[in-house]
């Protein structure tokens, strides 16, 4: 239950630390939080030769708001000091809505936006909110920086689109459209445990009632986080009402999601659950889009 | 997760292991050390300092013995590491009696409620109620278990735990 000895470098600014991980040609990992990284070296499922340490890296620790109602936040913004910002909660109601499912408060404390995002657990909540919140993600390398959409980061079980020398510095999420209501639920045997199943769902009405555009992804029930693309084109021009949520959230659990059973749940009860929470996620979410509308 | 790094190949950059220096203040003292960047934060107190209030259950992060507070936030010292804390402060279970013969108000209230029976939990839910109370001085019932959802104990069901800090927060209201 200790980690195996690394070399260990504390980087003092972006550029010194993607220089580092450079020089440790794909052996370093960058050390934020470590709150996923640390046990796992600890359990030696990790032995990477070199720890590139970025919490003195000040430059990466910011939440700023920007332009036309959007926010950006440092890799380094700690997810409590995210819970506990007002910006975060104006701006992103639905990320301060998933926050406090985070682990506990002694993780999230500690725990970082881009050390979660980088660690691209598929059951965390932070890569299936920064999808569907169409957040772009900026990284940088020794060659310069390039952003990324979220949904074009993930590619699997912990793989992203971080090459080895890049850094995730940077997650830019745009303005929240006017009216639009949203909703995260998730199942959880314990609070704080790794959820069995959750949906972030976004809603927007138009003049008429109708419902303009939906999106849902789900966390916990892929390599990665699932956008249930037909689900939400089936929403599209419906009437906000049970029934409706019902058919969509049929088509997300029973066709979009690829759930894997484990000792606590089987494949079919998450399906099972994941359907409950969409149809639940969608009729909060319109609730609020009619709230915000009327 | 990264497969084990193929060491053979890696970069000699700077050797493994190499010990760092690290100047840290725990409990309002000054302590200057020299160790390898592996060591937890968690043994670094226990085994460097000899503060051993702090306990280790299951070293990676599950169950919130090893909370201590780190620039007066509770964090697991477990998911640390010791070279981490240069320049910071951290606080341990040994800081809160303000002496030999009295308890911190919080250790006094879990005393009262029977907040304890082996203890061996104790100290990382002392730790993790200090700031929680500070933030919030008038607590819900929901609050408080929500506070304490990090904090594994296998004795008393939690009852006796929540009603500690009831207590506690009373004390700490009336002490001003």
């Amino acid at each position: 239950m200790k980690p195996a000895p690394f070399a260990y470098h504390a980087a003092r600014s972006v550029e010194e630390a993607v220089g580092l991980l450079a020089e440790h040609g794909g052996e370093a990992k960058v050390l934020a939080g470590g709150q996923s990284l640390i046990p796992v070296m600890s359990f030696r499922l990790a032995q990477p030769a070199a720890l590139v340490d970025v919490n003195g890296v000040g430059e990466l620790d910011f939440v700023a708001e920007t332009a036309g109602g959007g926010l950006s936040i440092g890799a380094l913004a700690r997810l409590g000091g995210l819970e506990r910002d007002p910006r975060v909660a104006e701006r992103a109601p639905l990320l301060a809505a998933a926050l406090p499912h985070v682990a506990h408060p002694q993780i999230r404390n500690r725990g970082t936006a881009g050390g979660s995002l980088a660690h691209a657990d598929p059951a965390a909540e932070l890569p299936c909110l920064a999808v569907a919140l169409d957040a772009r993600l900026r990284l940088v390398g020794p060659a310069g920086e390039r952003t990324v959409a979220a949904r074009d980061f993930f590619h699997g079980l912990f793989a992203t689109a971080l090459a080895p020398d890049e850094l995730l510095a940077e997650i830019e999420l745009p303005p929240r459209p006017a009216g639009e209501g949203w909703s995260f639920l998730e199942v959880a045997r314990r609070h704080g445990d790794y959820a069995q199943v959750g949906v972030a769902a976004r809603l927007a009405l138009d003049g008429g009632g109708r419902i303009a555009s939906a999106r849902l992804v789900y966390l916990s029930v892929g390599d990665a986080p699932i956008v249930a693309e037909r689900a939400a084109a089936a929403l599209a021009g419906e009437t906000p009402e049970d029934a409706v949520f019902e058919a969509a959230a049929a088509v997300a659990a029973d066709e979009e999601i690829e759930p894997s059973g484990d000792i606590h749940a089987s494949a079919d009860f998450k399906r099972h659950l994941a359907r409950v929470l969409t149809r639940r996620a969608l009729a909060e979410a319109a609730a609020r889009a009619g709230a915000e509308a009327a | 997760m990264t497969e084990p790094a193929a060491r053979a190949d890696a970069p000699a950059v700077s050797a493994a292991g190499e010990r760092r220096a690290l100047t840290v203040e725990v409990n309002g003292e000054r302590h200057a050390r020299e160790v390898e960047p592996r060591l937890l934060l968690s043994d670094f107190l226990r085994h460097e300092l000899g503060l051993t209030g702090t306990h280790v259950g299951c070293e990676h992060g599950v169950c919130g013995a090893c909370t201590v507070l780190f620039d007066g936030e509770a964090v697991r010292s477990c998911l640390m590491l010791a070279v981490q804390a240069d320049g910071h402060a951290v606080e341990t279970v040994e800081g809160l009696a303000p002496g030999p013969d009295e308890l911190h108000p919080i250790q006094e209230a879990f005393r009262e409620a029977h907040g304890l029976q082996c203890g061996f939990c104790t100290p990382g839910f002392l730790m993790t109620i200090v700031p929680f109370l500070r933030e919030h001085p008038d607590p819900s019932d929901d609050e408080i278990r929500r506070a304490l959802s990090g904090n594994l104990c296998r004795c008393t069901g939690y009852q006796n735990i929540v009603a500690a800090v009831r207590r506690a927060a009373e004390r700490l209201r009336e002490a001003g």
